[in-house]
Protein backbone atom coordinates (compact mmCIF):
# COMPACT_ATOMS: atom_id res chain seq x y z
CA UNK A 1 0.00 0.00 0.00
CA UNK A 2 1.35 3.48 -0.98
CA UNK A 3 0.41 6.87 -1.58
CA UNK A 4 0.84 7.48 -5.87
CA UNK A 5 1.47 11.66 -6.49
CA UNK A 6 0.98 12.93 -10.23
CA UNK A 7 3.25 15.22 -11.42
CA UNK A 8 3.08 17.10 -14.12
CA UNK A 9 6.18 18.46 -16.28
CA UNK A 10 6.53 21.41 -18.81
CA UNK A 11 9.99 21.73 -20.64
CA UNK A 12 11.85 19.24 -18.33
CA UNK A 13 10.49 21.12 -15.54
CA UNK A 14 8.51 20.02 -12.71
CA UNK A 15 5.86 22.26 -12.29
CA UNK A 16 5.17 24.43 -9.03
CA UNK A 17 1.85 23.28 -8.47
CA UNK A 18 3.14 19.40 -8.98
CA UNK A 19 5.83 20.64 -6.08
CA UNK A 20 3.30 21.07 -3.44
CA UNK A 21 1.29 18.36 -4.88
CA UNK A 22 4.35 15.88 -4.06
CA UNK A 23 4.58 17.51 -0.89
CA UNK A 24 0.69 17.04 0.03
CA UNK A 25 1.17 13.23 -0.89
CA UNK A 26 4.60 12.53 1.09
CA UNK A 27 2.65 14.06 3.82
CA UNK A 28 -0.39 11.96 3.94
CA UNK A 29 1.72 9.11 3.17
CA UNK A 30 3.79 9.90 6.32
CA UNK A 31 0.17 9.76 8.69
CA UNK A 32 -0.34 6.53 6.86
CA UNK A 33 2.70 5.23 7.49
CA UNK A 34 3.75 3.98 4.51
CA UNK A 35 5.74 6.33 1.11
CA UNK A 36 4.62 8.24 -1.61
CA UNK A 37 5.67 7.26 -4.73
CA UNK A 38 5.41 9.98 -7.65
CA UNK A 39 4.40 8.75 -11.89
CA UNK A 40 5.94 11.33 -14.16
CA UNK A 41 4.19 12.95 -16.91
CA UNK A 42 4.84 15.73 -19.58
CA UNK A 43 8.41 16.56 -20.47
CA UNK A 44 10.95 15.63 -17.45
CA UNK A 45 14.43 15.36 -17.18
CA UNK A 46 15.68 12.43 -14.80
CA UNK A 47 17.58 15.17 -12.91
CA UNK A 48 14.88 17.60 -11.80
CA UNK A 49 12.42 14.59 -11.46
CA UNK A 50 15.12 12.75 -9.10
CA UNK A 51 14.84 16.15 -7.48
CA UNK A 52 11.53 15.33 -5.89
CA UNK A 53 13.39 13.60 -3.12
CA UNK A 54 13.26 17.12 -1.78
CA UNK A 55 9.98 17.18 -0.94
CA UNK A 56 9.94 13.69 0.64
CA UNK A 57 9.18 11.24 -2.77
CA UNK A 58 10.59 8.03 -2.12
CA UNK A 59 10.62 6.88 -6.05
CA UNK A 60 9.49 8.40 -9.11
CA UNK A 61 8.19 6.26 -12.26
CA UNK A 62 8.75 7.67 -15.44
CA UNK A 63 7.27 6.20 -19.48
CA UNK A 64 9.33 8.32 -21.57
CA UNK A 65 7.11 7.77 -24.43
CA UNK A 66 7.02 10.54 -26.63
CA UNK A 67 4.11 11.03 -26.99
CA UNK A 68 2.67 12.00 -23.19
CA UNK A 69 4.94 15.01 -23.72
CA UNK A 70 1.67 16.69 -24.58
CA UNK A 71 -1.53 15.59 -22.47
CA UNK A 72 -3.54 13.39 -23.79
CA UNK A 73 -6.64 11.77 -21.88
CA UNK A 74 -7.05 8.46 -22.58
CA UNK A 75 -3.27 7.92 -22.13
CA UNK A 76 -3.04 9.69 -19.22
CA UNK A 77 -5.66 7.59 -17.56
CA UNK A 78 -4.24 4.29 -18.61
CA UNK A 79 -0.48 5.51 -17.50
CA UNK A 80 -1.50 6.37 -13.87
CA UNK A 81 -4.09 4.03 -13.21
CA UNK A 82 -1.34 1.08 -14.10
CA UNK A 83 0.93 2.69 -11.96
CA UNK A 84 -1.94 2.66 -9.09
CA UNK A 85 -2.27 -1.08 -9.78
CA UNK A 86 1.65 -1.66 -9.49
CA UNK A 87 2.25 0.54 -6.54
CA UNK A 88 -1.27 -0.84 -4.58
CA UNK A 89 -1.71 3.00 -4.53
CA UNK A 90 -5.18 3.37 -1.84
CA UNK A 91 -4.14 7.25 -1.95
CA UNK A 92 -4.15 9.02 -5.58
CA UNK A 93 -3.07 12.70 -5.52
CA UNK A 94 -3.17 15.33 -8.02
CA UNK A 95 -3.02 18.98 -8.96
CA UNK A 96 -6.82 20.51 -9.38
CA UNK A 97 -5.17 21.55 -12.49
CA UNK A 98 -6.73 21.06 -15.86
CA UNK A 99 -4.74 17.97 -16.49
CA UNK A 100 -5.69 16.78 -12.83
CA UNK A 101 -9.31 17.21 -12.62
CA UNK A 102 -10.07 16.13 -16.15
CA UNK A 103 -7.54 12.81 -15.73
CA UNK A 104 -8.63 12.39 -11.47
CA UNK A 105 -12.41 12.26 -12.88
CA UNK A 106 -12.08 9.41 -15.36
CA UNK A 107 -9.32 7.60 -12.43
CA UNK A 108 -11.80 7.60 -10.22
CA UNK A 109 -14.36 5.33 -12.08
CA UNK A 110 -11.71 2.96 -13.83
CA UNK A 111 -10.23 2.81 -9.95
CA UNK A 112 -13.53 2.87 -8.27
CA UNK A 113 -12.14 5.17 -5.87
CA UNK A 114 -13.97 8.68 -4.19
CA UNK A 115 -12.76 11.64 -5.37
CA UNK A 116 -12.83 15.29 -4.24
CA UNK A 117 -11.42 18.25 -5.93
CA UNK A 118 -11.21 21.77 -5.16
CA UNK A 119 -8.87 20.69 -1.67
CA UNK A 120 -7.19 22.99 0.03
CA UNK A 121 -5.47 21.25 3.75
CA UNK A 122 -3.89 18.31 4.41
CA UNK A 123 -6.57 15.76 4.90
CA UNK A 124 -8.39 14.68 8.76
CA UNK A 125 -8.09 10.84 8.86
CA UNK A 126 -9.69 9.48 12.00
CA UNK A 127 -10.09 5.55 12.41
CA UNK A 128 -11.75 4.23 9.16
CA UNK A 129 -12.75 8.20 8.56
CA UNK A 130 -10.58 10.35 5.56
CA UNK A 131 -11.64 13.70 5.91
CA UNK A 132 -10.73 16.32 3.54
CA UNK A 133 -11.35 20.36 2.98
CA UNK A 134 -12.25 21.86 0.08
CA UNK A 135 -13.48 24.68 -1.47
CA UNK A 136 -16.94 25.27 -2.54
CA UNK A 137 -19.32 27.79 -3.93
CA UNK A 138 -16.78 29.45 -6.27
CA UNK A 139 -14.58 30.40 -3.06
CA UNK A 140 -17.85 31.69 -0.28
CA UNK A 141 -17.59 28.49 1.25
CA UNK A 142 -15.54 25.49 2.25
CA UNK A 143 -17.29 22.00 2.30
CA UNK A 144 -15.62 18.89 4.59
CA UNK A 145 -15.98 16.09 3.00
CA UNK A 146 -15.96 12.05 3.70
CA UNK A 147 -14.16 10.17 1.22
CA UNK A 148 -15.85 6.31 1.44
CA UNK A 149 -14.58 3.74 -0.14
CA UNK A 150 -10.86 1.84 0.00
CA UNK A 151 -9.50 3.96 -2.95
CA UNK A 152 -9.13 7.84 -2.52
CA UNK A 153 -8.36 10.25 -4.89
CA UNK A 154 -7.27 13.84 -4.22
CA UNK A 155 -6.81 16.98 -6.32
CA UNK A 156 -4.94 19.71 -4.68
CA UNK A 157 -5.86 23.27 -5.06
CA UNK A 158 -2.74 25.10 -6.43
CA UNK A 159 -1.24 27.29 -3.77
CA UNK A 160 -3.01 25.70 -0.29
CA UNK A 161 0.31 23.67 0.55
CA UNK A 162 3.82 25.16 1.14
CA UNK A 163 5.99 23.24 -0.90
CA UNK A 164 8.68 21.32 1.55
CA UNK A 165 12.14 21.54 0.93
CA UNK A 166 14.38 18.83 1.98
CA UNK A 167 17.65 20.13 0.05
CA UNK A 168 20.02 17.50 -1.40
CA UNK A 169 17.83 14.57 -1.01
CA UNK A 170 17.24 12.63 -4.34
CA UNK A 171 15.10 10.20 -5.08
CA UNK A 172 15.32 7.36 -7.50
CA UNK A 173 14.01 7.41 -11.05
CA UNK A 174 12.41 4.53 -12.17
CA UNK A 175 11.35 3.90 -15.71
CA UNK A 176 7.52 2.92 -15.86
CA UNK A 177 5.68 1.42 -18.99
CA UNK A 178 1.72 1.04 -18.99
CA UNK A 179 2.00 -1.06 -22.59
CA UNK A 180 0.33 1.77 -24.44
CA UNK A 181 -1.40 1.42 -27.44
CA UNK A 182 -2.21 3.67 -30.54
CA UNK A 183 -5.67 3.44 -29.11
CA UNK A 184 -4.66 5.20 -25.95
CA UNK A 185 -3.99 8.31 -28.23
CA UNK A 186 -6.88 8.61 -30.12
CA UNK A 187 -7.58 12.04 -28.50
CA UNK A 188 -4.25 13.44 -28.60
CA UNK A 189 -4.04 16.98 -29.47
CA UNK A 190 -3.86 17.62 -33.24
CA UNK A 191 -1.84 20.85 -32.54
CA UNK A 192 -0.58 22.67 -29.18
CA UNK A 193 -0.36 26.25 -28.78
CA UNK A 194 0.99 28.30 -26.21
CA UNK A 195 -0.16 31.83 -25.43
CA UNK A 196 2.05 35.03 -24.89
CA UNK A 197 2.68 34.98 -20.89
CA UNK A 198 3.72 38.02 -19.14
CA UNK A 199 7.51 37.81 -17.99
CA UNK A 200 6.34 34.09 -18.82
CA UNK A 201 4.74 33.67 -15.69
CA UNK A 202 1.37 31.69 -15.96
CA UNK A 203 -1.30 32.57 -14.26
CA UNK A 204 -3.00 29.59 -12.82
CA UNK A 205 0.99 29.11 -11.30
CA UNK A 206 1.67 32.22 -10.09
CA UNK A 207 2.71 33.43 -7.07
CA UNK A 208 1.44 36.75 -7.28
CA UNK A 209 -0.73 38.34 -9.70
CA UNK A 210 -1.51 42.13 -10.94
CA UNK A 211 -4.96 42.46 -12.38
CA UNK A 212 -6.62 45.55 -14.54
CA UNK A 213 -10.66 46.19 -15.24
CA UNK A 214 -11.91 49.07 -16.69
CA UNK A 215 -10.24 51.28 -14.70
CA UNK A 216 -7.47 51.14 -16.95
CA UNK A 217 -9.59 53.07 -19.71
CA UNK A 218 -7.63 51.01 -22.05
CA UNK A 219 -5.42 48.45 -23.61
CA UNK A 220 -2.95 50.78 -24.63
CA UNK A 221 -2.69 51.73 -20.91
CA UNK A 222 -2.16 48.00 -20.09
CA UNK A 223 2.03 48.78 -19.96
CA UNK A 224 1.19 50.52 -16.44
CA UNK A 225 -0.08 46.96 -15.20
CA UNK A 226 2.86 45.03 -17.20
CA UNK A 227 5.41 47.00 -15.87
CA UNK A 228 4.44 46.29 -11.89
CA UNK A 229 3.68 42.77 -12.58
CA UNK A 230 7.46 42.41 -14.37
CA UNK A 231 9.07 44.07 -11.28
CA UNK A 232 7.20 42.06 -8.57
CA UNK A 233 7.71 38.79 -10.80
CA UNK A 234 3.95 38.21 -11.00
CA UNK A 235 1.12 37.46 -13.95
CA UNK A 236 -0.92 39.67 -15.51
CA UNK A 237 -4.92 39.43 -15.24
CA UNK A 238 -8.12 41.37 -16.12
CA UNK A 239 -11.79 41.42 -15.22
CA UNK A 240 -14.55 40.17 -17.36
CA UNK A 241 -15.43 43.13 -19.13
CA UNK A 242 -11.91 44.22 -19.96
CA UNK A 243 -11.68 40.39 -21.86
CA UNK A 244 -15.26 40.81 -22.53
CA UNK A 245 -14.27 43.67 -25.17
CA UNK A 246 -11.21 42.18 -26.17
CA UNK A 247 -8.71 44.84 -24.45
CA UNK A 248 -7.00 41.58 -23.07
CA UNK A 249 -7.48 37.53 -23.97
CA UNK A 250 -9.47 35.15 -22.43
CA UNK A 251 -7.06 33.33 -20.88
CA UNK A 252 -6.29 36.27 -18.65
CA UNK A 253 -9.62 36.92 -17.25
CA UNK A 254 -10.36 35.83 -13.75
CA UNK A 255 -13.67 35.11 -12.01
CA UNK A 256 -16.90 32.62 -11.97
CA UNK A 257 -16.46 32.21 -15.14
CA UNK A 258 -13.09 32.69 -16.11
CA UNK A 259 -9.89 31.66 -14.31
CA UNK A 260 -9.85 31.06 -10.52
CA UNK A 261 -6.85 31.79 -8.90
CA UNK A 262 -5.25 31.85 -5.20
CA UNK A 263 -2.10 33.39 -5.25
CA UNK A 264 -0.29 35.12 -2.22
CA UNK A 265 -0.70 38.45 -3.91
CA UNK A 266 -3.88 39.76 -6.22
CA UNK A 267 -3.43 43.54 -6.79
CA UNK A 268 -6.98 44.73 -8.47
CA UNK A 269 -6.42 47.68 -10.37
CA UNK A 270 -9.25 49.72 -11.30
CA UNK A 271 -11.26 46.84 -10.71
CA UNK A 272 -14.80 47.51 -8.71
CA UNK A 273 -15.44 43.67 -7.28
CA UNK A 274 -18.46 42.65 -8.97
CA UNK A 275 -19.35 39.15 -6.90
CA UNK A 276 -18.81 37.57 -9.86
CA UNK A 277 -15.11 38.64 -9.67
CA UNK A 278 -14.53 38.15 -6.41
CA UNK A 279 -15.34 34.39 -6.60
CA UNK A 280 -12.63 33.80 -9.01
CA UNK A 281 -9.71 35.50 -6.63
CA UNK A 282 -11.28 35.40 -2.64
CA UNK A 283 -8.82 32.52 -2.08
CA UNK A 284 -6.03 34.91 -2.63
CA UNK A 285 -3.60 35.21 0.42
CA UNK A 286 -3.38 39.00 0.60
CA UNK A 287 -5.44 40.71 -1.34
CA UNK A 288 -4.72 44.52 -2.56
CA UNK A 289 -7.13 46.87 -4.21
CA UNK A 290 -6.29 50.36 -5.66
CA UNK A 291 -9.58 52.12 -6.93
CA UNK A 292 -10.22 55.96 -7.32
CA UNK A 293 -13.95 55.30 -5.81
CA UNK A 294 -13.74 55.01 -2.41
CA UNK A 295 -17.43 53.14 -2.41
CA UNK A 296 -16.10 50.19 -4.52
CA UNK A 297 -17.28 46.97 -3.19
CA UNK A 298 -13.81 45.49 -3.64
CA UNK A 299 -12.34 47.38 -0.85
CA UNK A 300 -14.58 45.07 1.61
CA UNK A 301 -12.76 42.09 0.38
CA UNK A 302 -9.21 43.49 0.42
CA UNK A 303 -6.68 43.89 3.30
CA UNK A 304 -4.92 46.64 1.43
CA UNK A 305 -6.52 49.72 -0.33
CA UNK A 306 -5.21 52.71 -2.00
CA UNK A 307 -8.47 55.27 -2.99
CA UNK A 308 -6.61 56.86 -5.35
CA UNK A 309 -5.82 56.98 -9.46
CA UNK A 310 -4.48 53.72 -11.26
CA UNK A 311 -2.51 56.30 -13.77
CA UNK A 312 -1.03 57.79 -10.86
CA UNK A 313 -0.51 54.84 -8.13
CA UNK A 314 1.20 51.95 -10.52
CA UNK A 315 4.07 53.66 -12.02
CA UNK A 316 4.41 54.61 -7.66
CA UNK A 317 4.13 50.89 -7.05
CA UNK A 318 6.52 50.13 -9.83
CA UNK A 319 9.34 52.57 -8.89
CA UNK A 320 8.96 51.25 -5.14
CA UNK A 321 9.79 47.88 -6.16
CA UNK A 322 12.51 48.49 -8.16
CA UNK A 323 14.03 50.60 -5.34
CA UNK A 324 13.80 47.34 -2.87
CA UNK A 325 15.89 45.65 -4.59
CA UNK B 1 -26.95 14.71 -34.20
CA UNK B 2 -28.70 14.25 -30.92
CA UNK B 3 -27.35 16.41 -28.29
CA UNK B 4 -27.52 16.13 -24.74
CA UNK B 5 -27.02 18.89 -22.59
CA UNK B 6 -26.77 18.45 -18.95
CA UNK B 7 -27.66 21.35 -16.76
CA UNK B 8 -27.35 21.87 -12.95
CA UNK B 9 -29.64 24.45 -10.93
CA UNK B 10 -27.56 26.31 -8.52
CA UNK B 11 -27.79 29.56 -6.65
CA UNK B 12 -27.60 32.74 -8.93
CA UNK B 13 -24.12 34.06 -8.84
CA UNK B 14 -24.55 37.14 -6.49
CA UNK B 15 -26.30 34.81 -3.80
CA UNK B 16 -25.42 35.73 0.13
CA UNK B 17 -24.15 31.85 0.71
CA UNK B 18 -25.55 30.29 4.20
CA UNK B 19 -26.32 26.83 5.50
CA UNK B 20 -28.53 25.36 7.77
CA UNK B 21 -28.22 25.38 11.57
CA UNK B 22 -26.38 22.05 11.46
CA UNK B 23 -24.39 23.27 8.41
CA UNK B 24 -24.69 20.49 6.36
CA UNK B 25 -27.12 21.99 3.71
CA UNK B 26 -27.15 25.08 1.54
CA UNK B 27 -29.64 27.41 2.97
CA UNK B 28 -32.43 27.18 0.04
CA UNK B 29 -34.84 30.33 1.77
CA UNK B 30 -35.39 33.31 -0.26
CA UNK B 31 -32.18 32.28 -2.96
CA UNK B 32 -33.19 32.35 -6.69
CA UNK B 33 -31.67 29.27 -8.51
CA UNK B 34 -30.61 29.64 -12.05
CA UNK B 35 -29.08 27.32 -15.03
CA UNK B 36 -25.19 27.22 -13.93
CA UNK B 37 -23.71 29.78 -16.02
CA UNK B 38 -21.05 27.11 -17.09
CA UNK B 39 -24.09 25.04 -18.93
CA UNK B 40 -25.52 27.79 -20.52
CA UNK B 41 -22.57 27.54 -22.99
CA UNK B 42 -23.00 23.80 -23.54
CA UNK B 43 -26.70 24.85 -24.12
CA UNK B 44 -26.48 27.65 -26.47
CA UNK B 45 -23.75 25.52 -28.06
CA UNK B 46 -25.48 22.64 -28.88
CA UNK B 47 -29.02 24.68 -29.96
CA UNK B 48 -26.39 26.72 -32.64
CA UNK B 49 -25.07 23.88 -34.12
CA UNK B 50 -27.82 21.92 -34.37
CA UNK B 51 -29.59 24.72 -36.40
CA UNK B 52 -26.24 25.12 -38.09
CA UNK B 53 -26.57 21.48 -39.76
CA UNK B 54 -30.55 22.43 -40.11
CA UNK B 55 -31.72 18.78 -38.43
CA UNK B 56 -31.08 17.00 -35.09
CA UNK B 57 -32.56 17.69 -31.42
CA UNK B 58 -31.10 19.12 -28.32
CA UNK B 59 -32.03 17.26 -25.26
CA UNK B 60 -32.11 18.84 -21.82
CA UNK B 61 -31.12 16.75 -18.63
CA UNK B 62 -31.33 17.47 -14.93
CA UNK B 63 -30.14 15.47 -11.91
CA UNK B 64 -33.07 17.55 -9.46
CA UNK B 65 -36.12 17.46 -7.58
CA UNK B 66 -39.18 18.99 -9.13
CA UNK B 67 -37.79 22.39 -8.11
CA UNK B 68 -35.80 22.22 -11.20
CA UNK B 69 -38.06 22.30 -13.41
CA UNK B 70 -38.51 26.37 -13.85
CA UNK B 71 -34.91 25.84 -15.15
CA UNK B 72 -35.38 23.17 -16.80
CA UNK B 73 -38.64 24.76 -18.83
CA UNK B 74 -36.09 28.14 -19.07
CA UNK B 75 -33.42 25.81 -21.04
CA UNK B 76 -36.56 24.56 -23.42
CA UNK B 77 -37.59 28.45 -23.78
CA UNK B 78 -33.97 29.39 -25.07
CA UNK B 79 -34.30 26.33 -27.37
CA UNK B 80 -34.12 22.63 -26.47
CA UNK B 81 -36.50 20.11 -28.06
CA UNK B 82 -37.24 17.96 -24.85
CA UNK B 83 -36.25 17.43 -21.65
CA UNK B 84 -35.44 14.52 -18.96
CA UNK B 85 -35.50 15.23 -15.18
CA UNK B 86 -34.07 12.35 -12.79
CA UNK B 87 -36.03 12.81 -9.74
CA UNK B 88 -33.27 12.93 -6.85
CA UNK B 89 -31.15 15.22 -5.06
CA UNK B 90 -27.88 15.09 -6.42
CA UNK B 91 -25.49 13.43 -3.44
CA UNK B 92 -22.43 14.03 -5.41
CA UNK B 93 -20.82 14.09 -8.74
CA UNK B 94 -20.61 10.11 -8.83
CA UNK B 95 -23.77 10.11 -8.24
CA UNK B 96 -24.92 12.28 -11.09
CA UNK B 97 -22.58 11.14 -13.72
CA UNK B 98 -24.59 7.71 -13.27
CA UNK B 99 -27.58 9.01 -14.12
CA UNK B 100 -26.16 11.23 -17.37
CA UNK B 101 -24.12 7.82 -18.20
CA UNK B 102 -27.70 5.66 -18.34
CA UNK B 103 -29.75 8.10 -19.62
CA UNK B 104 -26.69 8.71 -22.75
CA UNK B 105 -26.68 5.27 -23.19
CA UNK B 106 -30.16 4.22 -23.33
CA UNK B 107 -30.72 7.78 -25.64
CA UNK B 108 -27.95 6.95 -28.22
CA UNK B 109 -27.01 10.47 -28.18
CA UNK B 110 -23.91 11.41 -30.35
CA UNK B 111 -22.18 14.59 -28.12
CA UNK B 112 -22.90 15.11 -24.60
CA UNK B 113 -22.29 18.56 -23.22
CA UNK B 114 -21.90 20.27 -20.13
CA UNK B 115 -20.17 23.22 -18.22
CA UNK B 116 -16.98 23.30 -16.95
CA UNK B 117 -18.07 22.87 -13.64
CA UNK B 118 -21.15 24.01 -11.36
CA UNK B 119 -20.34 26.99 -9.36
CA UNK B 120 -21.70 25.52 -6.16
CA UNK B 121 -19.97 22.44 -6.05
CA UNK B 122 -17.16 23.38 -8.38
CA UNK B 123 -16.26 19.51 -8.96
CA UNK B 124 -14.92 19.81 -12.70
CA UNK B 125 -15.84 15.95 -12.15
CA UNK B 126 -18.95 15.18 -13.66
CA UNK B 127 -17.95 14.73 -17.16
CA UNK B 128 -14.64 12.73 -16.81
CA UNK B 129 -16.67 10.27 -14.69
CA UNK B 130 -19.50 10.09 -17.83
CA UNK B 131 -16.36 9.65 -20.02
CA UNK B 132 -15.37 6.70 -18.28
CA UNK B 133 -18.63 5.24 -17.70
CA UNK B 134 -19.59 5.38 -21.37
CA UNK B 135 -16.40 3.86 -23.06
CA UNK B 136 -15.92 7.85 -24.92
CA UNK B 137 -13.48 10.36 -25.04
CA UNK B 138 -13.82 13.23 -23.04
CA UNK B 139 -12.53 16.64 -23.72
CA UNK B 140 -12.37 19.20 -20.85
CA UNK B 141 -12.65 22.38 -20.72
CA UNK B 142 -13.41 23.13 -24.11
CA UNK B 143 -13.25 26.70 -24.95
CA UNK B 144 -14.63 25.83 -28.96
CA UNK B 145 -16.46 23.49 -30.67
CA UNK B 146 -17.18 22.73 -34.38
CA UNK B 147 -18.94 20.21 -35.93
CA UNK B 148 -17.93 18.42 -39.56
CA UNK B 149 -20.16 15.06 -39.80
CA UNK B 150 -19.23 12.88 -37.12
CA UNK B 151 -16.06 14.64 -35.97
CA UNK B 152 -15.78 17.75 -33.39
CA UNK B 153 -12.92 19.84 -33.47
CA UNK B 154 -12.11 21.70 -29.92
CA UNK B 155 -10.02 23.76 -28.35
CA UNK B 156 -9.26 22.86 -24.79
CA UNK B 157 -7.58 24.89 -22.23
CA UNK B 158 -4.34 24.19 -21.17
CA UNK B 159 -1.76 26.08 -18.62
CA UNK B 160 -1.03 28.84 -20.44
CA UNK B 161 -2.37 27.80 -23.71
CA UNK B 162 -4.72 25.75 -25.82
CA UNK B 163 -4.77 22.28 -27.54
CA UNK B 164 -6.69 21.72 -31.01
CA UNK B 165 -7.87 18.46 -30.49
CA UNK B 166 -10.84 15.83 -33.01
CA UNK B 167 -12.70 13.11 -32.26
CA UNK B 168 -15.11 11.47 -33.38
CA UNK B 169 -18.98 10.83 -31.93
CA UNK B 170 -19.86 10.09 -29.20
CA UNK B 171 -17.95 12.30 -27.37
CA UNK B 172 -18.04 14.27 -23.77
CA UNK B 173 -17.31 17.96 -23.88
CA UNK B 174 -17.43 20.14 -20.63
CA UNK B 175 -17.89 24.00 -21.98
CA UNK B 176 -16.58 27.21 -20.69
CA UNK B 177 -15.42 30.51 -22.12
CA UNK B 178 -15.87 31.81 -25.08
CA UNK B 179 -17.52 29.02 -26.97
CA UNK B 180 -20.57 31.23 -27.22
CA UNK B 181 -22.85 33.79 -25.89
CA UNK B 182 -25.34 32.67 -24.29
CA UNK B 183 -29.01 33.11 -25.35
CA UNK B 184 -31.48 34.29 -23.05
CA UNK B 185 -35.23 33.40 -23.87
CA UNK B 186 -37.28 35.25 -26.26
CA UNK B 187 -41.12 35.70 -25.57
CA UNK B 188 -41.93 32.88 -28.32
CA UNK B 189 -39.36 30.71 -27.13
CA UNK B 190 -40.64 31.03 -23.44
CA UNK B 191 -45.04 29.90 -24.75
CA UNK B 192 -43.57 27.27 -26.74
CA UNK B 193 -40.79 25.78 -23.78
CA UNK B 194 -44.65 24.97 -22.03
CA UNK B 195 -46.05 22.58 -24.44
CA UNK B 196 -42.45 20.52 -24.66
CA UNK B 197 -41.75 17.38 -23.14
CA UNK B 198 -40.69 16.80 -20.10
CA UNK B 199 -40.08 13.37 -18.59
CA UNK B 200 -39.32 12.86 -15.36
CA UNK B 201 -37.55 9.74 -14.66
CA UNK B 202 -36.50 7.72 -11.35
CA UNK B 203 -32.08 7.36 -10.22
CA UNK B 204 -30.69 4.31 -11.10
CA UNK B 205 -27.06 2.57 -9.62
CA UNK B 206 -25.19 2.87 -6.65
CA UNK B 207 -25.52 5.77 -3.57
CA UNK B 208 -22.58 8.42 -3.45
CA UNK B 209 -18.74 8.07 -3.11
CA UNK B 210 -18.54 11.41 -0.93
CA UNK B 211 -20.60 13.18 1.58
CA UNK B 212 -20.55 16.25 2.81
CA UNK B 213 -19.67 16.36 6.54
CA UNK B 214 -20.21 19.97 7.39
CA UNK B 215 -20.03 23.32 5.35
CA UNK B 216 -18.24 26.19 6.84
CA UNK B 217 -17.55 30.14 5.72
CA UNK B 218 -14.19 31.71 5.57
CA UNK B 219 -12.97 32.98 8.41
CA UNK B 220 -13.62 37.35 7.82
CA UNK B 221 -11.18 39.44 6.61
CA UNK B 222 -9.88 42.13 9.54
CA UNK B 223 -10.80 45.12 7.27
CA UNK B 224 -8.88 47.23 4.66
CA UNK B 225 -5.66 48.99 6.04
CA UNK B 226 -6.11 52.14 3.49
CA UNK B 227 -2.90 53.74 2.29
CA UNK B 228 -2.41 57.11 1.05
CA UNK B 229 -2.75 57.41 -2.49
CA UNK B 230 0.80 60.06 -2.32
CA UNK B 231 2.15 57.72 -0.14
CA UNK B 232 1.89 54.48 -2.44
CA UNK B 233 5.53 53.33 -2.11
CA UNK B 234 4.63 52.44 1.40
CA UNK B 235 2.19 49.73 0.34
CA UNK B 236 5.18 47.76 -1.09
CA UNK B 237 6.94 48.02 2.42
CA UNK B 238 3.99 46.43 3.99
CA UNK B 239 3.48 43.78 1.66
CA UNK B 240 7.33 42.63 2.35
CA UNK B 241 7.35 43.61 6.02
CA UNK B 242 3.74 43.20 7.30
CA UNK B 243 2.37 40.63 5.24
CA UNK B 244 5.11 39.15 3.89
CA UNK B 245 3.97 38.24 0.39
CA UNK B 246 7.16 40.00 -1.79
Amino acid sequence: MSVLVVVECDNGEVKKSSLEVASYGSQVAQMLGTSATAIAVGEATEANLAKLGEQGISKVLYDAEPRLKDFVNGAYTKLIAAAAQQEDAKVIILANSNIGAAVGSRLSVRLQASLATNVVELPQINGGQFLVKRGAFSGKAFADVVLQGERKIIAVKKNSIEPLHEAGKTAPVVSFSAQLSDADFADAPKQVIMQDQAGGILLPEADRVVSGGRGMKGPENWHLIEDLAKALGAATACSKPVSDVDWRPHHEHVGQTGITVSPNLYIACGISGAIQHLAGVNSSKVIVVINKDPEAPFFKAADYGIVGDVFDVLPKLTQAVKELG
Amino acid sequence: MKFLVCISNVPDTTTKITFTPDNKEFNKAGVQFVINPWDEYALTRAIELKEAQGSGTVTVLNVGEADTEPNIRKALAIGADDAIRVNAHPKDAYFVAQQIASVAKEGGYDVILMGKESIDYNGFQVHGMVGEMLGIPTVAPAMKLDMNGNTATLEREIEGGKEIVEVNTPFVASCQQPMCEPRIPNMRGIMTARTKPLKVIEPVGEGARTEVAEYALPPKKQGVKLIPAENAGELIKLLRNEAKVI
